[in-house]
């Protein structure tokens, strides 16, 4: 149990340091990696519980994430260097133009 | 079967056979209606085609009509005294749970001398109109509307339960509105059409609401069920119903508080004048009140009241007709009067009932052959009606002079003519069950006697005061030859009374009059009628046969004069007490749904544009302030979910 505990506790500290790094960082390419490691903690504790219970579900779901992971850099990355020819820049607080 | 009130007298109660049974002419009865239903509708639908000869459909409908309402009578009279009433189920018209009303007439003494009445001047009317109307483009339609008149007139007096009457009631209504109103491109026609309609909506609600008590206290609206269980209501009801129909009857009967609308009406041609105040619609609230004997004589408190309005009435008719120089307008002050002095009849209950329909006949001779010599009047003189340009108008209408003094002499009550026997009867009975309205009867009568010949006067007599371009000339004898027959039948209508034959023909329905103690012999009644009337018939010669007519209205006139001139300031009245909070209050509603009702929808879609106008800054474009938003919306979640667990 306490193998799945630590598990459990690595991923909520590396979720707790994505959802940091999103709010506090301004550079695209940065705050995009810290989304990856969002999901990549949230990976790590479903193939945590997945062993724990001895069932594959979790595992499944961990390759799903990683398959829709894969497809969001993709687009994502299209994006920031779309954003980046355009401005110049890849800070995310300039581009703020959609709004009120 | 007789209904016994407290007074000790006894009402019939309605029991009629059907008319299979009775068999003969009375399977046709629904026919007396249906011919000028018969002739509307074809008049109506079938437009301008049916113009060359609508006037003669017309006629001959209503002339088909009386035909058939002799016959009935005829055979009423050969019936048995106590077996005169039949009925005749057409088909069922309303049927919810056990509340059923049947499309049933009623033929019995009562109306079957309506039926004489209305289908009789009405066919005389209606062929003077042939004259009258000549040279309107519009003819076939006012015979059109003529025959529905005649028609609802007579489905209110044939009905046989009280939602048949409210049906003709209507139709009555609305067919006065359209004749009334007939010359609409005059605003004023249409102004008196609305007029008459708007007040006899406020008489009809007293007869809607007379129709649910009799619903709820009865369960039916039948004559014949209402009249046999009258007794077992309570006199509260009955009291309730009676006040009610009496308010019903005002409007119809043009009585105080409802009469303005009668002098008003005098804009539409002169034959619906003649048709509204002799044959149909006024007569209905008299019609209306006998026909309810069973209602009213259980009900003191409604009888009294009835009393009051007809005395009021008569005397505030006669006052008005006093004053009014257009000729008109003084028969309709006249007719109100002599409409009070029916009401006042039948509000004397058992004692009165007989003598209210004799003088409604008479007065239906009279007053129709009266308005039709007015028309006859205004025919030849370019359709003024201002007596005061009239004058010595006796030499060149020698026909329309001549019937005119008929009727004139009739509602005056000079002797032996047909006015004397009725109005005298109604003033005994009245001196004697209820002195001060009797008392009131009698100066009416002498008001009548300075009105009339005050009218007589300045139109056919006295010196020529014609505008210039006025030839006047008699009318042609399709106008005069219903004149002469109404003139024979003001002159004669008494005979009606010979041997008390129509006091005994109507005790069948209204009940035998009981025996009461004449303070003095009748002789002496009559004598001091005749007397009041005599000096008022002196007082108008002194002021207007012996000294000239202005032609143009005195002002230096005392203030009843002004008063009855503006017909004692019933229009006043009704505005301040009436349209003026009407106004008012309507005005206050919408000003109140502006600022409260709307006030409120505006005001809170104003609260929440505000709102959404601050939250709008929320919406700042940095991407990291709604990635915070969105984890604080998380962890508020998973916070509530697991307080919601613990």
């Amino acid at each position: 149990m306490s193998d799945v505990n630590a598990y459990i506790g690595l991923s909520a500290v590396l979720f707790t340091i994505g959802t940091i790094g999103v709010l506090t960082r301004r550079n695209a390419i940065v705050v995009f990696m810290c989304v990856e490691l969002m999901l990549n903690a949230c990976n790590l504790a479903l193939v945590a519980f997945a062993r724990q219970h001895g069932t594959l579900d979790g595992q499944v779901a961990a390759f799903f994430v990683m398959v829709v992971a894969a497809a969001e850099v993709v687009v994502g990355l299209a994006i920031i260097m779309t954003i980046f020819r355009t401005r110049r820049s890849a800070s995310v607080d300039d581009a703020s133009l959609l709004k009120y | 079967m007789f209904l016994f009130t407290e007074g000790g007298h006894s009402i019939p109660v309605v029991d009629p056979v059907s008319a299979a049974d009775a068999g003969g002419v009375f399977g046709l009865l629904w026919l007396v209606i249906g011919l000028p239903l018969l002739g509307a509708t074809v008049l109506l639908l079938g437009g301008r085609r049916t113009d060359p000869w609508g006037h003669l459909l017309g006629t001959a409908m209503a002339v088909g009509s009386f035909v058939l309402s002799t016959l009935m009578l005829i055979g009423l009279m050969g019936r048995e005294e106590g077996d005169r009433s039949v009925t005749q189920h057409l088909w069922d018209w309303v049927s919810v749970g056990d509340f059923e009303v049947g499309m049933d007439l009623l033929v019995d003494p009562l109306s079957i001398l309506f039926l004489m009445l209305i289908t009789g001047v009405g066919s005389l009317i209606h062929v003077y109109s042939i004259g009258y109307m000549e040279h309107d483009p519009r003819r076939r339609r006012f015979f059109a509307y003529l025959n529905l008149f005649v028609a609802a007139m007579l489905m209110l007096v044939l009905a046989e339960n009280y939602l048949g009457v409210f049906l003709g009631w209507e139709g009555v209504g609305l067919a006065s509105y359209l004749l009334i109103g007939f010359w609409q491109h005059k605003p004023s026609a249409a102004a008196a059409a609305k007029k008459a309609f708007v007040i006899n909506r406020v008489g009809d609600i007293g007869m809607s609401l007379a129709l649910a008590m009799f619903f709820v206290t009865f369960g039916s609206t039948s004559f014949t069920v209402i009249s046999a269980n009258a007794s077992g209501a309570s006199e509260g009801a009955l009291t309730a119903i009676g006040l009610l129909l009496l308010l019903g009857a005002c409007g119809k009967s043009a009585q105080v508080p409802l009469q303005a609308w009668l002098l008003d009406a005098m804009e539409g041609p002169t034959p619906v004048s003649a048709l509204i105040h002799a044959a149909t619609m006024v007569t209905a609230g008299v019609y209306l009140v006998t026909r309810s004997n069973f209602v009213f004589e259980l009900a003191p408190t409604a009888q009294t009241a009835v009393i009051v309005v007809a005395t009021v009435t008569l005397l505030w008719g006669a006052v008005i007709g006093c004053a009014k120089d257009d000729i008109k307008k003084a028969l309709a002050g006249s007719t109100m009067s002599q409409i009070g002095y029916m009401m006042l009849a039948a509000g004397l209950g058992v004692y009165g009932y007989a003598f209210a329909i004799f003088h409604l006949i008479t007065h239906g001779f009279f007053k129709a052959n009266m308005f039709l010599g007015a028309g006859s009047v205004m025919h030849g003189m370019n359709d003024d009606v201002d007596m005061r340009a009239y004058g010595a108008l006796r030499k060149v209408m020698p026909v329309t002079f001549l019937t005119f003094a008929m009727g004139y002499l009739a509602i005056i009550g000079f002797p032996l003519f047909s006015g004397f026997w009725s109005k005298d009867k109604i003033i005994e009975t009245a001196l004697v069950e209820s002195p001060v309205a009797g008392a009131a009867a009698l100066i009416g009568a002498g008001v009548t006697g300075f009105y009339m010949t005050r009218l007589m006067l300045m139109t056919f007599f006295g010196e020529k005061r014609w505008k210039d371009g006025v030839h006047p000339h008699e009318s042609p004898s399709v106008m005069t030859v219903p004149l002469m027959v109404l003139a024979a039948l003001s002159v004669l209508g008494g005979v009606l009374y010979l041997g008390h034959w129509i006091v005994d023909w109507l005790a069948p329905v209204v009940g035998e009059i009981p025996e009461h103690e004449l303070p003095m012999p009748a002789i002496v009644y009559s004598m001091i009628t005749v007397a009041v009337v005599a000096v008022g018939v002196g007082v108008a010669w002194m002021t207007v046969g012996k000294r000239p007519v202005p032609t143009t209205p005195p002002t230096d006139v005392s203030f009843v004069t002004r008063a009855a001139r503006a017909d004692i300031y019933g229009d006043t009245i009704n505005d301040t007490l009436v349209v003026k909070p009407g106004a008012a209050l309507t005005r206050g509603l919408v000003s109140t749904d502006r600022s409260v009702v709307d006030g409120l929808f505006t005001g809170t879609a104003t609260v929440l544009a505000g709102i959404g106008q601050g939250l709008r800054r929320a919406q700042n474009g940095f991407v990291r302030s709604y990635a915070l938003s969105i984890l604080g919306g998380v962890i508020l979640v998973l916070a509530a979910l697991t307080v919601v667990n613990l």
